[in-house]
């Protein structure tokens, strides 16, 4: 099956070429429009608090952590693994931190490193397990996080709120948006905002988009994912690429595991649970392929803000009840999957049949 | 590494011939916890017969605890090997589907009424309500992964998320409580007999399997569609309808082992009951020798595994390791256990140990 699939991975990017629309882009232009049709909904049905622009921010400021594990994990989606350890991760880095700066009086700068340094410790040990030792990537990172969140009630059993200084004035840090600010219900004039995480959320965005796009190892993750043995043959260096793939993605899960801890300030064994889940799904949702070689940074962002748009909506339309949200989730990640499905369907169909169709286009194509 | 072994042809005695053997793993894991606990603390190893509060012969002590907490692991352990044979992944919603049917089961039973005086329906009539619905679940996961190909790890992680919500949802988020004696009977004791009831489903779930899979092609048609999908095909075979079948038998097993999880309370904890139950299924597919990509498999290897994995869990019970804490050092249980069967770890081990051997000859020479 690989080996179709990549004969039909070139004559799409080639056949594509002429209809102008690839794989990544399809799937990208169905993300940003399901996000931009939900918000859109939103605001003429529900209004209200859809038509502030401190809401948008705020789903941001929520979502910031979940924005940098998604495009950790979207990393290694398109290498063709998994990574499910990243809320396990974020958990033990906050929790870590947490002890660090309360019961040991450290200071922030330290604490950053060492939530740095854990999310290395994670992706090296796993990038090594997976890539070098061939062992299935999704086991090795289910051991990690069962063995993340068991290290996390080791550290510390009792969840608590941080008091350390330094570290709640940077929490308190508020980045003000000129010119979008509103009237709140007093009628006083607020300024929109957002947190320090937002920042650092989209600067790993516009890095890993970069990465992808213009570098010698983005581009060697996308023929990784795409076909194994011909990136092999095309020189790249497959396992080494694996490995940074993972190591990027626990260095992410620990930066995330920061920004995590700054929006919510406590440390706690239950913090992130499901994290991964919803990492992977906004990947998904973003466009990103489980079968690799296929995803987009800037889908893996609209893919974290629609997911929680749907969130809100479902919360304001009166759907409050905490299962809702598992289920809304799960129905939405379930219909990418299927048209994910379809698409890769579609593709191997196309592989097939017009075979000496796009033959005779593929060299017409060389030609020119 | 085996093509190598065989050709080697060297007279077999009994030691070799039982490390060659599947089974061989498990039962080295399981001398190794019991020497272990030996030496640590040999009143591990007591069992007493005691009274209940019901006044019947109860027999208690760790290895009964054992026997009793690892019947339902055994018993999803059953499942996850056909699964894992067939599909080459694992399903990790059994958690979630455990508490799905154990809602269920409380829900026909209940009715509207959390604390009711009467049952509202025959327990029969639940577990069998509770197997229908279990399989429908498991027939929506073997539909994701054998009809729209998607790994199953992934398409059963939809399941995984929502599946604690749906069950809460089932019941309305109220927590049913029963009282009637006889439904405890099930995760308890029957009165007069002093084993407990799992260990008894437990055996009757292994007898059934050994059956099916004695009378019948289920397990040559799953290792064949995980050995070679492709192949399978080319022979007649249905891969789609075969993997199907061993995610909707997985259902019934999660059916069986969240009656008994149910019955041991009589009642339910959404967001507890079952936890982390996926990693000790998977676990003890590992432990029992079987590879975790498919192909062919040993059933009584992964039972005996369900059962040394609970027999891990209780050691370390019995060390005060909290309850939280106990998923890291099974973690790195795994991870040994994974590296060690890495075909790359695997050929480097045996090109280490040939090594030896050959060094060996040559120095009793000198």
């Amino acid at each position: 099956m690989s080996l179709f699939g990549k004969s039909s991975a070139i004559g799409n990017r080639l056949r594509d070429k002429s209809q102008n629309i690839t794989d990544t882009n399809l799937l990208l232009i169905i993300t940003i429009v399901v996000f931009f049709i939900m918000y859109i909904g939103a605001m003429l049905f529900l209004g209200k608090g859809f038509l502030k622009p401190q809401t948008l921010f705020n789903i941001l400021n929520a979502n910031a952590a979940l924005i940098i594990l998604s495009c950790g994990m979207s990393l290694v989606m398109i290498t063709g693994g998994i990574d499910i350890s990243v809320g396990g991760v974020t958990a033990l880095v906050s929790m870590s931190c947490a002890v660090y700066l309360d019961y040991h009086n450290g200071n922030v700068f330290t604490a950053i490193l060492l939530s740095i340094g854990i999310g290395l410790a994670f992706g090296l040990i796993q990038g090594f397990l997976i890539a070098y030792l061939d062992i299935q990537p999704f086991i090795v990172t289910l051991a990690g996080m069962f063995f993340a969140r068991g290290m996390t009630t080791i550290v510390n059993t009792n969840p608590f709120n941080v008091q350390n200084k330094e570290f709640v004035a940077l929490k308190e840090t508020r980045i003000i948006v000129p010119g979008l600010g509103s009237t709140n219900k007093a009628g006083n004039y607020v300024d929109a905002y957002v947190e320090i995480g937002v920042i650092v959320a989209l600067i790993v965005v516009a890095v890993l988009f970069c990465l992808l796009k213009w570098t010698k190892l983005g581009r060697g993750f996308y023929a990784v994912g795409g076909n194994n043995q011909s990136a092999l043959m095309l020189g790249v260096n497959v396992k080494r690429t694996k490995f940074y793939s993972y190591v990027i993605c626990g260095l992410l899960a620990g930066i995330g595991g920061f920004v995590y801890f700054m929006h919510v300030g406590s440390g706690s064994a239950s913090h992130a649970s499901g994290a991964e889940m919803n990492a992977i799904a906004s990947s998904i949702i973003g466009g990103t392929m489980l079968t690799g070689g296929v995803g987009n940074i800037i889908g893996t962002l609209f893919g974290v803000l629609s997911l929680s748009i749907i969130q809100n909506i479902v919360a304001s339309v009166g759907l409050d009840q905490a299962w809702w949200t598992g289920i809304t989730i799960a129905a939405m990640l379930c219909l990418f999957l299927v048209i994910q499905s379809v698409v890769m369907s579609r593709k191997n169909i196309a592989a097939f049949k017009p075979t000496a169709k796009k033959a005779a286009l593929s060299k017409e194509q060389r030609e020119k | 590494m085996k093509s190598q072994s065989s050709t080697l042809k060297k007279p077999t005695s009994f030691f070799t011939w039982l490390i060659r053997r599947q089974i061989f793993i498990p039962i080295a894991a399981l001398l190794l916890l019991a020497l272990f606990n030996l030496i640590a603390d040999p009143s591990f190893f007591k069992i007493t017969l005691g009274y209940n509060s019901a006044g019947n012969p109860v027999l208690s002590g760790y290895l009964i605890t054992i026997l009793d907490y690892g019947s339902e692991l055994a018993i999803l352990a059953i499942g996850m090997t056909l699964v894992t044979a067939a599909s080459g992944g694992q399903d990790i919603s059994v958690g979630a589907a455990i508490a799905i049917s154990g809602s269920v089961v409380l829900r026909v039973l209940c009715g509207t009424d959390s604390r009711p005086e009467t049952l509202h329906a025959p327990i029969i009539v639940a577990f069998l309500i509770s197997c229908v619905v279990a399989m429908l679940f498991g027939a929506f996961n073997g539909a994701l992964v054998a009809f729209f190909k998607i790994q199953p790890m992934v398409a059963t992680l939809i399941l995984f998320t929502a599946g604690r919500s749906i069950a809460a949802w089932i019941n309305n988020n109220e927590l049913p409580i029963i009282n009637e004696p006889s439904f405890g009977y099930f995760g308890g004791f029957i009165p007069g007999i002093p084993i407990p009831t799992p260990f008894f489903i437990a055996v009757a779930c292994m007898i059934i399997v050994a059956l099916a899979l004695r009378f019948t092609n289920l397990g040559l048609y799953s290792q064949a569609v995980g050995v070679n999908n492709k192949s399978s095909r080319l022979n007649g075979l249905d891969p789609e309808w075969i993997k199907f079948l061993t995610f909707v038998i997985l259902g019934l097993c999660v059916a069986v082992a969240g009656f008994i999880k149910v019955s041991r309370l009589s009642s339910i904890n959404y967001s507890v009951i079952a936890k982390d139950i996926e990693m000790d299924a998977i676990l003890a597919v590992a432990l029992g020798g079987n590879a975790l990509s498919g192909g062919k498999f040993s059933m009584s290897a992964s039972i005996l595994g369900a059962y040394v994995i609970q027999f891990l869990t209780t050691t370390l019970y019995k060390f005060d390791v909290q309850s939280d804490a106990l998923s890291a050092y099974k973690a790195v249980v795994v991870i040994i256990l994974v590296v060690l069967s890495a075909p790359i770890v695997r050929e480097k081990l045996s090109a280490l140990f040939k090594r030896l051997k050959l060094r060996q000859p040559s120095k009793e020479g000198c």
